[in-house]
This record gives C-alpha cells, sequence and structure tokens, in this order.
C-alpha cells in the first residue's frame, strides 16, 4: 500500500496529539487514515510504559531537585506532563486530557493554600499506582476517561478532592450552600451561558449540599488521604426546581427526599445536565474549535451532527472524538493549519521537529509560564484563552526566545543531521532540508527570499562546521518562531 | 474571549504600516500624539470585588447582622465621612495609603456603579465592563475602541498591558503589546556576534511583512511586529530608578514599570494593571491580618501608595489617572464558608493630581425588606444607582478628549459625576 502523504499524518497528529516525531511519521505512514484514526482512539490497545522511560537515555530529559516526586512537587508533575507528550505512544490520551485539563480547569494555587503544596501536587496528579492510600489525582482521572464516557466525567469530577477545594464544594451546606460549583457545572462544563437562570444556580447549590470529602486513615499512616463523602446531614431536603428538564419525562423538579437519599440529587441534576441537548451543542463546539478549527465561524452541520452522535451514544466520548477526527470539516484542506497552537503545543512540537536529545523539558517550564501557559494551573475555572488571546507581543517574543534556546541547545545534532542528508551543500538545501522538518503554513515567497539572504548574509558559503551549526541554529530559530509555525 | 481583531486585518492595515521605522522618527511620533500629556491606566480587580469590605456603611445594622463574622468592626474602619443619603462610611482598615489620599482629595470613590440585570458569570461580566455594552459582550473593548480612534499612524506603544494575556478591556484594531516585564522583554539568538545581528535584522524584516487575505496569520504577524518594533524604547523602561520602593507584588511591579514609562516618556497614553484573587466565595477573612481579603487590600494599598508618591515627586500626578473596575461586587449576605458569592453593583475608585475626591453616588441600605429599592434579588444584591457607562463617558470626555457618545454608543453622561 502507498504510504499515507505525510501532510495528512502531520495534520492529524498536529491535532489529535502534539505533533509527530520521526518513529510516529513513520509508522502512522504505513496506515491508512481510518487505520490511524482506530489506532488513535483505541488507545488502550497501546501499551501505557510511557512514565518508565522517564531518565532513561533517548529520551527527554527531566531535571530532579533530590528525588522526582511527581505525585508531591508540582513542578515535577508538570515535567512529567510533558514528557508523556513528547513520547506517550497514545498521542490522543494526552490530548484528550488536556482538553478536559482546561474543561474541568482545576488551579493548584488556591489547592496549595488550603492543603499545602504536596498534598495539592496529590489531588491533582499522582497516581493510584504510586500513592500509598490509592489516591487518583484529577488529572489520572481525566487520563483515564480521556475518551469516556462524559456523564461518568461529571460524577467523578464533581466528587473529585481537588475540584471539591477548587470550586468550594466542601463548604456547601443545607443551612448556608455555596453557589460556586452549581453555577460552573451549567455555565462552563455542561449547557454554556444563555441555557440556565440565575434561580436554577441557587438550586443547583441546593442539590449538591452535603457533597464533600472526609479524611480517612490514621493521622501517622502515608496512606491517609482525603476522598468523597456524601454527608447526608448537610443536605437540603426540599424540591428543586429547575428552568430545564432534568428527567427524560421532561419534569424540571428534583422531588423532596429523605436526607439519606439526598445523594440523588446530584446524580439526577448531572444525568440532566448530560441529556440536554445544550450540553451536545457546548462541546460539540469546543471540540470543532480544539479539533478542526478556530477561523470563522463554527461550522453548524458539524456541530448538529457531532452533537447527534454525543446523545445518541449516550456520552460516548470515544464515539464522539472519532466522528470528529473522520469528519469531512477535519479533512478539509482550509482546517489544515486553522488552529492557533497553544503554548504546551508549540513547545511539544518544536521538541519533536528539532530534537530533544540533552534537552529538560524542567526549560521549558518557564517559557512556558511566559507564553501564558502554566499547566495545572489555568487562569481561572474558564480555562485557558485560546486562539489570538495566545499571541499577545510578550507571548510571542516568549515563543520566538524559546526557539532561539531550543535551537542553541540543538546546535550540535542539527547540524549532524544536515550534514547526514547533504544538505550542506548550499544555502538552497539548508533551507529546503528544514522547511520540510518544521512543516508549517505556507509562508509568501518573500519569506523565504528573506531565510535565503539570511544564509548568505555573514559571508561566502563554505559548509564548514561552524557555519553549518550557526546558521541551522539561526534558521531553526526563525522558522520556529515564525508566524506560519505557530498555527497547527 | 471571543473578540477578534481580524476585522481590522481585513478592512486595512494601518497600524501594521508602520512597520520597520528608526526608533527615533516613533518617538516624535510618540510626542505628537501626547507623550507627557494625559495617563489614563486602568486597574482591573479580577474575581469581584466585594465593595462591603472595602467601602464599609459601619453604622448600618444590617451590614453587621447579614455579616455576622466578616464584618469590619465599626471601630476599625478608617472613617471618611457620609455620602449624600448621610450613610457614614469607611475604608477598610489596611487601606491607610487610600485614606492619605483620600484626605489629599485626590481619590473618588463612586459607589453602586453596575448596570440592569447584572451578570453574575465572572467571563460575561468581565467581558460586559471590558466592551461598555450589556448587548454585546464580543465585541472590542471600550479603551481599544478609543485608541483605534486615534488619528493614525498610531504607535506601537500608545498602549501597555502589564500582564502576558490579552485583556478584553484593551482589545481593537490597535494591537497594545503585553509587558508583563520590561526587563524580560528581549531578543534572544542562538548565536553571538555577527550572526546574532543578522539573524535579528531578518526577523524583524519578515516581520514587517503583511501576508493578504489570511487574517489569522496576519494577526501573529502583527504581533511579532509589535514586538520587534518596541524592544529598544521598553529597553529604556527596564533602566528607570524609581523615587521610592515599590512593593514585591505583582501588582506594585507593575505599576513600577507604568511609572517608569511615564518617566521615560515613550509615548504610552493608556496602560492596563491588574490584581487577582477577589472572588472570595469562602474564608474570606477580612479582619485578619494576613487573612485572604486583608491580603487583597495590603496588596492595592501598598502599590497604589508607591505608585502615587512616586508619581508625585516626578511631578507627573497631574498627568494620570487611575480607574478601576470589577465584574461584579458580592453579596450582601455572607455563606456557610465564612464568604460571599457573586453579587451586583460594586465600586469605582478614581485616582490622580486632577481627580476631585470625595464620595460619589449614594450607598445601599443594607435593610433585608425584598422591597428595599438600593436592593435587588429579593434584598440579596445591591442595585446599582450609577451605570458604569456614565463613569467611562466621564474619562473619555474630561480626561480623554474623546467623544463618550460616539465611542460608547449613546449619551450616558450623568452630570453629577464630577471626579475628573
Amino acid at each position: 500500500m502507498a504510504r499515507t502523504p505525510d501532510r495528512q499524518i502531520e495534520h492529524l497528529l498536529r491535532r489529535a496529539g502534539f505533533g509527530a516525531r520521526p518513529d510516529e511519521l513513520d509508522m502512522y505512514g504505513q496506515m491508512s487514515i481510518p487505520d490511524a484514526v482506530d489506532m488513535l482512539v483505541n488507545f488502550e490497545d497501546v501499551e501505557d510504559n510511557v512514565d518508565s522511560f522517564i531518565g532513561k537515555a533517548g529520551y527527554v530529559n527531566v531535571t530532579t531537585r533530590g528525588q522526582f516526586l511527581p505525585q508531591a512537587n508540582i513542578t515535577d508533575a508538570r515535567q512529567r506532563w510533558m514528557f508523556r507528550m513528547v513520547h506517550s505512544d497514545r498521542p490522543l490520551q494526552e490530548k484528550m486530557t488536556l482538553f478536559w485539563h482546561n474543561h474541568f480547569a482545576t488551579g493548584y494555587t488556591k489547592i496549595a493554600g488550603a492543603l499545602g503544596a504536596a498534598e495539592a501536587t496529590r489531588y491533582l496528579a499522582a497516581k493510584a499506582s504510586e500513592d500509598p492510600g490509592k489516591v487518583r489525582g484529577q488529572i489520572e482521572m481525566l487520563r483515564e476517561n480521556a475518551l469516556g464516557n462524559f456523564r461518568d466525567i461529571l460524577v467523578n469530577v464533581a466528587k473529585d478532592a481537588a475540584m471539591l477545594v477548587w470550586l468550594d464544594g466542601r463548604t456547601n451546606t443545607k443551612a448556608k450552600p455555596q453557589e460556586n460549583f452549581a453555577r460552573e457545572i451549567m455555565e462552563l462544563f455542561t449547557v454554556g451561558v444563555g441555557h440556565y437562570t440565575e434561580e436554577d444556580v441557587y438550586a443547583g447549590a441546593r442539590v449538591f449540599t452535603g457533597w464533600n470529602m472526609q479524611q480517612v486513615g490514621n493521622a501517622a499512616d502515608a496512606s491517609r488521604h482525603q476522598e468523597f463523602v456524601y454527608a447526608a446531614g448537610q443536605h437540603e431536603t426540599t424540591a428543586k426546581t429547575f428552568s430545564f428538564p432534568v428527567y427524560s419525562n421532561g419534569s424540571r423538579t428534583i422531588g423532596a427526599r429523605a436526607a439519606a437519599d439526598g445523594m440523588q440529587d446530584g446524580m439526577d441534576l448531572i444525568d440532566g445536565l448530560a441529556a440536554n441537548p445544550n450540553t451536545a451543542r457546548y462541546l460539540a463546539t469546543k471540540l470543532y474549535r480544539f479539533f478542526v478549527s478556530e477561523f470563522g465561524a463554527v461550522n453548524e452541520t458539524f456541530v448538529n451532527r457531532v452533537g447527534n452522535v454525543y446523545l445518541q451514544s449516550k456520552y460516548d466520548m470515544r464515539a464522539v472524538m472519532r466522528e470528529v477526527l473522520t469528519s469531512p470539516e477535519f479533512w478539509d484542506p482550509s482546517a489544515y493549519f486553522a488552529r492557533y497552537s497553544w503554548p504546551a503545543e508549540f513547545v511539544v512540537r518544536a521538541l519533536k521537529d528539532i530534537g530533544w536529545s540533552g534537552f529538560s523539558v524542567n526549560d521549558a517550564l518557564t517559557p512556558l509560564a511566559n507564553m501564558g501557559q502554566i499547566l495545572f494551573e489555568p487562569p481561572d475555572v474558564a480555562g485557558w484563552r485560546a486562539g489570538e488571546d495566545w499571541f499577545s507581543t510578550s507571548a510571542m517574543l516568549a515563543r520566538l526566545n524559546f526557539a532561539a534556546s531550543l535551537a542553541a541547545n540543538q546546535k550540535f545534532n542539527l547540524a549532524n543531521a544536515v550534514k547526514a542528508a547533504n544538505a550542506h551543500r548550499s544555502p538552497e538545501a539548508l533551507l529546503a532540508f528544514f522547511t520540510d522538518a518544521l512543516a508549517a503554513a505556507p509562508a509568501d515567497a518573500s519569506v523565504a527570499g528573506e531565510l535565503g539572504n539570511y544564509l548568505r548574509a555573514t559571508g561566502a558559503w563554505t559548509g564548514t562546521d561552524t557555519q553549518v551549526q550557526s546558521k541551522s541554529a539561526g534558521l531553526v530559530h526563525l522558522l520556529a518562531g515564525s508566524p506560519e509555525y505557530q498555527f497547527i | 474571549m471571543k473578540v477578534t481583531r481580524r476585522q481590522f486585518v481585513k478592512g486595512g492595515v494601518a497600524a501594521f504600516t508602520v512597520t520597520f521605522a528608526a526608533p527615533e522618527f516613533l518617538s516624535d511620533l510618540a510626542l505628537a500624539q501626547g507623550a507627557h500629556t494625559r495617563n489614563f491606566v486602568v486597574l482591573y480587580f479580577g474575581g469581584g470585588n466585594d465593595a462591603l469590605s472595602m467601602l464599609v456603611p459601619y453604622n448600618d445594622p444590617f451590614y453587621y447582622s447579614r455579616r455576622p463574622t466578616i464584618a469590619v468592626p465599626a471601630g476599625q474602619v478608617l472613617q471618611i465621612g457620609t455620602d449624600a443619603s448621610r450613610v457614614a462610611l469607611g475604608l477598610h482598615p489596611r487601606l491607610t495609603g487610600l485614606k492619605q489620599i483620600f484626605d489629599q482629595g485626590r481619590l473618588a470613590l463612586i459607589q453602586r456603579t453596575g448596570y440592569e440585570n447584572q451578570s453574575r458569570s465572572h467571563f460575561l461580566g468581565a467581558d460586559i465592563w471590558s466592551t461598555a455594552n450589556p448587548n454585546d459582550s464580543q465585541e472590542f473593548g471600550w479603551l481599544g475602541r478609543y485608541l483605534d480612534s486615534l488619528p493614525s499612524p498610531v504607535d506601537p506603544l500608545v498602549g501597555w498591558n502589564t500582564t502576558s494575556a490579552l485583556p478584553h478591556v484593551i482589545a481593537g484594531r490597535t494591537a497594545v503589546p503585553a509587558i508583563a516585564s520590561p526587563a524580560g522583554y528581549s531578543f534572544v539568538s542562538p548565536n553571538a556576534g555577527a550572526e546574532a545581528v543578522a539573524e535579528r535584522n531578518t526577523a524583524l524584516r519578515i516581520a514587517s511583512h503583511v501576508p493578504v487575505d489570511r487574517p489569522e496569520l496576519a494577526f501573529v504577524y502583527g504581533s511579532t511586529q509589535a514586538a520587534m518594533s518596541t524592544l529598544d524604547r521598553v529597553a529604556t523602561v527596564a533602566s528607570y530608578t524609581p523615587t521610592l520602593t515599590y512593593p514585591n507584588t505583582g501588582f506594585g511591579q507593575a505599576l513600577r514599570a507604568v511609572a517608569g514609562a511615564m518617566n521615560k516618556g515613550i509615548g504610552t497614553k493608556v496602560f492596563y494593571v491588574t490584581t487577582g484573587g477577589f472572588d472570595t466565595h469562602s474564608a474570606q477573612s477580612v479582619n485578619a491580618v494576613n487573612g485572604a481579603y486583608y491580603n487583597l487590600m495590603a496588596t492595592l494599598n501598598d502599590g497604589l501608595l508607591a505608585f502615587h508618591d512616586d508619581l508625585r515627586n516626578q511631578g507627573l500626578l497631574d498627568d494620570t489617572l487611575v480607574l478601576s473596575f470589577s465584574e461584579f461586587g458580592r453579596r450582601i449576605s455572607e455563606n456557610g464558608s465564612a464568604g460571599t458569592d457573586h453579587g451586583a453593583a460594586s465600586v469605582m475608585l478614581a485616582m490622580g493630581g486632577k481627580v476631585s475626591g470625595g464620595l460619589y453616588g449614594t450607598a445601599a441600605n443594607l435593610n433585608t425588606d425584598p422591597n428595599n429599592p438600593t436592593l435587588e434579588n429579593a434584598a440579596g444584591d445591591i442595585h446599582f444607582e450609577t451605570d458604569f457607562r456614565s463613569v467611562y463617558a466621564r474619562v473619555l470626555d474630561n480626561w480623554l478628549g474623546a467623544d463618550s457618545t460616539r465611542l460608547l454608543g449613546g449619551n450616558f453622561r450623568k452630570a453629577s459625576l464630577t471626579f475628573v
């Protein structure tokens, strides 16, 4: 079978992953598009062993301060996630995890203020397999449910320790209902602004009264941890009426219940919100902007179709994502490079395109902050402001400067690759080599002209090691820092 | 934020036609456009500021009955007199610097600002305060529209955003550079010497290019171009030595940069500064030293006082106006978490050498009677008295020399708002 063109595989992996390493391009290139999509969405068939390569030769480095503790130190948690983005063979799982992290945006600092730094990291990023109390941090819950059932994700989120702190659910009592979580589950997690009322927020707060957490285990024991508890004594038992149907029979009222059974109020409301057609549209719109295109108006045909798949599959995100990645809108040529890259996407793609050997993801964390994205620290519960909002002048400068520091770091590797490909024979060959390696949105002809002038700017072309090193690094800086490269 | 500047790139390339020009020329242009004339600093309190903890009606018994744990004790407020409705008011006890500025007549407090059916959503609320349009929260920001109304070519440093985000309030056709730290605003190269110079020159030339019919790409080109063309002038601000030490908070350091930009006369007219953490749903801790709200007031007070005194020492205070906003005030009654939920009207601050200080508007009566006309939402929230657009109108008309009716899409002028 003929190889699927790089251009298509690269498009698929820029969106369903974080770009393509050379080995990924090779492997996926031998598949048809439907097979490649199958492999991405059925990621459980691929072994999940990426973490075992942390610290091994041949992989991007992490920087340790004593022990590497991604379950207790937020900097290490950030490094582990960056490592996975670069090296995971389940790219869509990592990509969906980022999507959900933004959708259920939860910030480390507030949780650390309440529980302390190590505990906050634990409830955000610990793996159950590495925690003495089997705590599964929020990001691990989202990763495990990356293509799970959206209703189940909502239930998990509502019971999540980090979320109970972040949106104050743990202080929601019958005497003083707390509106924070109730508002955001409607405004940001499901139906969206305009599809709920202030009265719904007040009723929703009462629904979730008693959804709390408690400390279990002995104080001296490392397994001691916070876990979800339904505190019946704090549940407000009267009926709650909404402006939208909560039940499939159209009923808008959650009837009065005994306190002991009151947790069902929240389950009923989550069921109602998951089944709400506005949730289907809200998610489909967000998926369109994240996976398909940020240019022009949202495609209503896509939203209706994907929204229907969501509703008919009873909120199965695997079915939804298969529809997204096989949709004509996704494969339309106008969708190629029609998305402003997020800082994490830009950084990881640059590592995959330029090289990572000898680079530590730790050195990407400050640049990422300057670009506007700190993992586990979204600006607020609405998540990051995507699209052109990523491109303030200082954020763009931070991207240029990251490209410069990575190019400097990879100077020798780049020159070696150039020589292996015999691309050091002329400025034209060097430009062609790197333009292909850093596949970007097409640039106008005058840009290539300027880059050619740059390669000739400081003296005649000799192809010596010194010249190839400095020109390769300089050119990679200009290409990875170019506006065209900022689109995925 | 969904507002886009794409209309701009589609409609014409006026701002980007100031492509790569010598800094001298830009400075001349900046001077011609009003450097050393009037500066405007818009200050956003992120999260929804609890006006009742900042400006306390300490004789209202309902203030105490509705806030049993978080009310500021009457004996601790910094009394600043009574408003037109004879309500006695006091500043939060940590606002000692603002009290001094108030006593010198340079701080105005505009009470109960908001709008009808105020949004309790952070995001919609912030968009509405940014656009000054409750009906279309997606259009450009009101200050973006102001910058767009300046005669072109517009200097690329006419606005300065002290965050690394793109705040909606200054979003417009005119790209406002985001300069979180002047010292970090520099161009790095993997090479040294002549190679580095060649690289930077190439980056500059490429950035001045304008892609045709590709508005999104042109937008990113615009950001790159604005960054490259302002590097040198911003570097001068990094060398600024203030007349006093600013607090080492993000807010304090942002104001230090603003004062530096004014001192160096780089031509900026509008600055955006923010300080966050006002979403105090739980453990609001208004009174305890190092409590959540107490610390918010400390950050605010110490930053603004340093800024005020630094500008005063340099004779720049009369050229400067600071105006604050927040997306909403908070619920009157405290919740079960010793915090407050999202509410409605709030208070705005205006500070500057030419400000007519004092209390504007009247305080709400916090009586829980559902028919209380100063409240709304079954007496749960404070009802607005002054449309926030009237405050913006005063700034546009009387400080920025613009036509508020055109920029706000209507006549929101209110004669009693004489704070500037």
